[in-house]
């Protein structure tokens, strides 16, 4: 699977940009959808890319694991009261969760209380962590500006950035961090504002107010994400303009078309030069970075909340699926001419009977987990690690078409 | 001479040929006699002016300078093409009637309905999590018969008599709607009002230059926002031949061709501006009709004068509306987040592509 999607009807969806299908997983046992389990944050559990960590909007974590399609595990972390998760991050076996009203919390494995608590003000937006130190994270909210912790002395923010100047009528100036991003090489942070706003502080400099700042529209900026080269930053709208800013110097270098909804999520592969974007438009659309061309959109049927984008080439052919359609075909020539082999044939049946249930699972199975997607995705793209291609490359690869239905997965 | 003569005169001896016949014919004559020196299209040119029908120069009419000998080339060019497509139909007419049962079905010709590019959002009536998506979204509470719909129209600020004669004649159609005066009101302040008296839906009617243009329809307790640009609005009285006022009771609704996704979203917003039960003892019934995006709204009285024959009397205002915004939460035009935004250079650049 290229792209790990949460849903508001709380479904996860895998979508497989090489063999052009979408797949619906929902919690184990649940087979009806339900608002309650809004996927709110998706990250990867471990830097293998081979679990999920869903974040759903009442308060519990799911394990997803990628291999067997099947969700693992699931702990209550935090109640709905508190507000839905603005962040989700693996440390190793355990996990942090941050809340909208500020509450980060650290989870150890199988412990149902919070090992560590940090209050990072009134309103959270977003959490993500450096790629380089896992134990750094910063937070960002309403009013509440840019904080970054150090998860094991969690007392003071090991940098706090200061709002902006006056205007020249000294009024303050209203802030508020939606997103950031850790820049890779070095300390600085990116972040992007509610009021159009992009900001680049740099924790090792002196100076507590950024250091570089650029505006773009007229809106929220609502997602964030950073290329892998580190030098320009994609920044997205609640009106559906993306948009490709140069770090050097803060200016426009261009305009991704195509999205007509607000867009809650943003990543960018960690290798290819390609972004995925989501929204409430109920699309997935990825565009290519070089020429800004929207290469693949994909209808999924519900507002989308959270993206993660696996390493996996998506335009390499995906084969796996054509092998067993081939096994399918012998069993059929095999159960008609042979009698005496019906022992063989059995044996691949029941192979085939386990994938159709595993698969009809899938289906049935709807995560309705919706985490804020930003952050995994950044943690995503930091995580360049040598991921197992999907599948070997196959032939020319047909671009912008459109993915339209849910399928099964042998089909 | 005679040669580099020719092609001159040739072109305009076809627009003068009209005014100097005499002319022409010795043009003509010529034109045979150097049939083989003269280009073919000239010659072809030559000879359709006895009235053959080939007129396929590969010279275009723009290439003539002269504004009245082009018009003259042009309108020719036309009436040619008209005696061809007359002669087509003639031929087609007769091989039907020649054929009778026999004959392949009548071709339908293309139209930009007929033409619409397949749009992927188009609701399946199948899908299960399209099916959970809507029952569950911001109209719930309406659809499962929980609240009655109440509407307060208002204007924005300071409006011109032909707004306000409007919004009266709204809440005459829509049932359990109140109007009332903005005087300057922020609409983020009358919101939490409005919701504390339990009204389902704010409408504002926006006006320019004395005349409504736009339409705001906010769904309340946290529902979706919508924004419209409102046209051709006709006020009772200047529609012909139109019955007496509508009476207080239910009307029915009538909602067609919302196909997508989006178009549903903004069918369901419109069927929760009216109460659940039509009063058919009213005969009233109000229509939004979508067509190619643009939204028409009709209201009308109807009376069956036996099972096959209705007769419909067209009540109320008449307006058209095309959807510019949809937007997630209650009004925010600054900070709220957008479901749809109508991107006019990105949208509306394929003729056969729609939205709604």
């Amino acid at each position: 699977m290229d792209v790990w999607l949460g849903a508001e009807t709380g479904l996860l969806k895998g979508v497989s940009v090489s063999r052009k299908q979408a797949v619906n997983f929902s919690s184990a046992g649940a087979t009806r959808l339900s608002r309650e389990q809004e996927v709110r944050a998706l990250c990867w559990a471990a830097p293998g890319e081979a679990e999920v960590l869903v974040g759903q909007a009442d308060g519990i974590v799911r394990t997803f694991s990628t291999e067997k399609g099947a969700f693992a595990s699931s702990r209550r972390c935090g109640e709905p009261a508190d507000g839905c998760f603005s962040g989700l991050l693996a440390l190793g076996p355990a996990l942090a969760t941050c809340t909208e009203t500020g509450a980060v919390r650290v989870w150890k494995e199988g412990e149902d209380e919070a090992a560590t608590e940090v209050q990072a003000g009134g309103h959270v937006s977003r959490m993500r962590q450096s790629p380089v130190e896992p134990q750094r994270v910063a937070t960002g909210g309403k009013e509440n500006p840019l904080k970054i912790w150090d998860l094991e002395n969690p007392d003071k923010p090991v940098f706090s950035a200061k709002n902006l100047r006056d205007t020249y009528l000294d009024l303050r100036q209203p802030h508020w961090v939606r997103d950031m991003a850790f820049l890779p090489q070095s300390d600085k942070v990116v972040t992007c504002t509610g009021y159009h706003q992009v900001h680049v502080f740099d924790p090792s400099s002196p100076r507590r107010r950024p250091v570089l700042e650029a505006v773009f529209g007229e809106c929220p900026l609502t997602a964030l994400s950073l290329t892998a080269d580190g030098l320009t930053v994609a920044v997205a709208n609640t009106q559906g303009q993306m948009a490709l800013l140069d770090l050097r110097k803060g200016l426009v270098r261009g305009v991704l078309k195509g999205a007509t909804g607000s867009i809650r999520a943003l990543q960018c592969h960690p290798a290819l030069p390609l972004i995925a974007s989501c929204g409430l438009d109920r699309f997935l659309r990825i565009h290519s970075l070089e020429d800004r061309k929207l290469q693949h959109k994909v209808y999924l049927k519900s507002r989308l909340n959270c993206l993660l984008f696996s390493s996996s080439d998506p335009n390499a052919e995906a084969p796996p699926l054509k092998v067993k359609e081939e096994e399918e075909e012998d069993e059929v020539w095999d159960a008609m001419e042979h009698v005496h082999e019906q022992g063989g044939v059995h044996e691949e049946e029941e192979e085939v009977q386990e994938e159709d249930q595993s698969v009809d699972k899938e289906e049935e199975e709807e995560v309705q987990e919706e985490d804020q997607s930003v952050d995994k995705e950044e943690e995503e793209e930091v995580q360049e690690e040598d991921q197992s291609d999907h599948g070997p490359n196959h032939g020319p690869y047909s671009s912008s078409r459109c993915i339209g239905h849910i399928s099964i997965a042998t089909a | 001479m005679d040669i580099t003569e020719v092609p001159v005169s040739e072109k305009s001896k076809g627009k003068k040929k009209k005014t100097k016949k005499t002319k022409a014919k010795d043009m003509s004559a010529e034109g045979d006699i150097q049939d083989g020196d003269v280009d073919t299209k000239d010659g072809v040119k030559m000879e359709s002016e006895p009235g053959a029908s080939a007129f396929p120069p590969t010279f275009s009419v723009s290439e003539i300078k002269n504004k009245q000998r082009r018009h003259l080339m042009f309108m020719k060019f036309k009436q040619e093409k008209r005696k061809q497509k007359m002669t087509i139909r003639k031929k087609k007419k007769k091989e039907r009637i020649a054929l009778g049962d026999k004959a392949p079905p009548k071709e339908v010709p293309k139209t930009i309905e007929n033409q619409r590019v397949y749009d992927e959002t188009t609701v399946d009536p199948d899908d299960e999590e399209v099916k959970y998506d809507e029952e569950t979204d911001e109209f719930a509470a309406y659809f499962n018969g929980l609240t009655n719909p109440k509407v307060l129209i208002t204007t924005s600020d300071r409006p011109r008599g032909r707004t306000v004669r409007f919004c009266e004649q709204l809440a005459t159609v829509v049932p359990n709607a109140h109007v009332y005066y903005r005087r300057g009101l922020a609409l983020k302040r009358v919101i939490p009002q409005c919701i504390a008296r339990n009204f389902t839906y704010l409408m504002v009617i926006n006006e320019d230059r004395k005349v409504p243009n736009g339409l705001v329809l906010c769904h309340l307790p946290d529902g979706p926002t919508a924004h419209f640009k409102v046209s051709s609005v006709r006020l009772r009285k200047e529609i012909k031949r139109h019955g007496k006022d509508p009476t207080e009771h239910h009307p029915e609704v009538i909602l067609n061709n919302f196909s997508t996704r989006l178009g549903h979203t903004i069918g369901r917003l419109f069927a929760a501006l009216f109460p659940q039960d039509p009063q058919f003892v009213g005969r009233q019934v109000a229509t939004f009709h979508n067509q190619r995006d643009f939204i028409f709204f009709r209201f009308h009285r109807y009376i069956f004068k036996n099972e096959k024959k209705v007769g419909i009397q067209e009540l109320g205002p008449r307006f058209t509306l095309k959807l510019r915004s949809l937007q997630k939460g209650t009004f925010d035009s600054k900070f709220g987040e957008y479901e749809w935004v109508l991107k006019r250079h990105e949208m509306d650049s394929c003729r056969r592509k729609f939205q709604l």
